[in-house]
């Protein structure tokens, strides 16, 4: 087990990752940067499998299930929505030209 | 021995993914392939914790795990784009819901961090209701308006401070009762916080939701002393947190401001018509307005909610292609931050209907351009283009960041009425010089251009 300070490190340093990474995206993909995160917020799921993982059919095992069954829904249709999403992004159609373009 | 190690490094590689994912959304071109990454971060974290030794069951998981994958994925396929915002709270809300149960299944097994669990399952009751009512007034399942009664901010403080004097119970003697109650508390809390705002506020709403769900992960890593949550969550939690002060920004409000709510009640409008009331608006009809605008340089397109709502991106995007294609014209987007329903969502409804990305420009970098524009066609919006936001001190809006739709020579303003918008201040600029407006729905008067443009 790690001690709360250790914890409370990697929680500071994780956010500073976060701000500087979020503020990278650009104002167009803000909706996409909604859902991915909503989809990744899924990563709950790691805590209710281990909740879940039990041998034992009782209470806390069964509202593990329904945390997994509802984590599940939350990553699937995330990833999903922001795929959609995603792909109406276009370029416009030109002829095939490998500028980049900054903006 | 190996299976120790494993577990941290594969946890290690499952959070650099989930920031190589958010890290692709930099630009449209890399976007895609950050979602995938995502997606392969999220597949390595859940398999190498169904393989760790704290999981020993896995018929009933793998069954969740179909059910959950089933209903996402088919609900987010069928879903039509204009529902999108409210797809984006049902899930976050779901998530939320999530954290609740992993808390309750965590006390009733008898862990004994109480302070870490309480966290995870306070945030995600809020997240959970909070998201609820933002789904039921995106949906249009309850009136979108802000909902106020007499007492509420009192109700919603006693509210509050129950919460927390329940945590604090809770926290001391770990009784679970309590924390059934403490559940409860926080789950009407959520469904009340959010009622008192309005529509127009809630991209800010949405976003605050968004980083709940974050931090209910937060709280739940450290319950299970869970490093992976812990990482993931917070990054989650400052995208929501960033996207929040964005929103209030571009609002000049502040959040506090926002999370009381009230604002857009019913009756709550400010009138400013006594030095209106005798000004006439000029009304022009979709041909005048197609000729002028074949004839033009450059116009620009301001997006709104109204857009949004007739469904005219399609319409509109047609319009585009034949001032370009037929009459030369050049032809942008304008998108105020706060335009639509959530952050970001005139951009997805303008991809949509194949706006090509680079066409489509956000505030500060098109602002400049309306001096030498011909026209602007704002189309469904309103308070993002008042110019007393810039000079009348007394008015609500004051200092909120607009576009300078004004400067360009001819304003055609697509409109129902002349209805003041959301924060129930007129909008002088209905009644300028260099103004027409165009009534009737959006996409219908768009139609009539675009067949004026191709006669």
């Amino acid at each position: 087990m790690m001690d709360i300070w250790t914890l409370l490190t990697i929680l500071t340093l994780a956010c500073f990752v976060g701000y500087f990474v979020v503020w990278g995206v650009t104002p167009a993909l803000h909706s996409p940067l909604m859902s991915v995160s909503n989809a990744i917020s899924g990563i709950v799921i790691v805590g209710a499998l281990i909740t879940a993982g039990v041998q034992t059919m009782d209470t806390p095992k069964i509202l593990g299930l329904i945390a997994v069954g509802l984590a599940a829904v939350n990553i699937f249709g995330g990833f999903a929505v922001s795929h959609r999403m995603l792909l109406m992004f276009k370029k416009k159609k030109m002829p095939r030209t490998d500028s980049k373009e900054t903006k | 021995m190996m299976s120790a190690s494993i577990l941290p490094v594969t946890y290690l590689l499952s959070s650099i993914l989930f920031i190589f994912s958010i890290r692709g959304l930099a630009s449209p071109e890399t976007a895609r392939r950050g979602n995938l990454l995502g997606m392969l971060g999220m597949t390595v974290a859940v398999v190498v914790t169904m393989f760790s030794p704290q999981v020993s069951e896995y018929y009933w998981i793998m069954f969740a795990i179909v059910i959950g994958g089933l209903i996402g994925t088919v609900s987010a396929l069928k879903v039509k784009m204009t529902s999108l915002p409210q797809m984006v709270a049902a899930f976050n809300g779901l998530g939320g819901l999530s954290s609740v149960f992993i808390s309750l299944s965590e006390i009733l097994s008898g862990s004994q961090t109480w302070v870490e669990s309480s966290v995870g399952l306070i945030i995600g009751a809020l997240a959970f209701s909070g998201s609820m009512i933002a789904f039921a007034k995106l949906q249009g399942l309850m009136s979108a308006k802000a909902v106020v009664f007499p007492g509420q901010q009192i109700l919603n403080l006693l509210l509050g401070l129950s919460t927390i004097a329940a945590c604090v119970i809770f926290c001391l003697n770990g009784d679970v009762r309590i924390f059934y109650v403490l559940a409860a508390l926080a789950i009407v809390l959520g469904f009340l916080l959010v009622l008192p705002i309005g529509g127009a506020d809630m991209p800010v709403v949405i976003s605050v939701l968004n980083a709940y769900s974050g931090w209910a992960a937060v709280g739940i890593g450290f319950s299970m002393h869970n490093v992976l949550l812990i990482i993931v969550g917070s990054i989650v939690g400052a995208s929501g947190a960033i996207l929040s002060y964005i929103m209030v920004k571009a609002m000049n409000r502040s959040l506090t401001s926002v999370m009381l709510g009230g604002f857009g009640a019913d009756g709550n409008a400010v009138s400013h018509t006594n030095d209106t009331d005798n000004k006439v608006a000029k009304t022009g009809n979709p041909e005048d307005a197609a000729f002028i605008m074949e004839n033009a340089n450059k116009v620009i397109i301001v997006p709104g909610y109204g857009m949004a709502v007739a469904q005219a991106q399609h319409i509109l995007h047609e319009m585009a292609k034949d001032l370009h294609d037929r009459y030369g014209v050049e032809v942008k987007y304008a998108i105020h931050p706060v335009a639509g329903r959530m952050p970001g969502h005139m951009n997805v409804l303008l991809a949509e209907a194949n706006v090509p990305y680079e066409d489509v420009f956000e505030l500060e970098d098109i602002n400049r351009e309306f001096a030498t524009a011909d026209v602007a066609y704002v189309i469904g919006a309103n308070d993002v283009t008042n110019p007393l936001a810039k000079t009348d001190p007394s008015s609500p809006i004051y200092g909120m960041p607009v576009l300078d739709v004004e400067k360009a020579k001819t304003v055609f303003f697509v409109k129902r009425s002349l209805a003041s918008g959301y924060s129930g201040v007129e909008n002088p600029l209905f009644f300028a010089d260099n103004t027409i407006m165009l009534y009737g729905d959006a996409k219908k008067v768009t139609e009539q251009i675009v067949a004026a443009l191709e006669k």
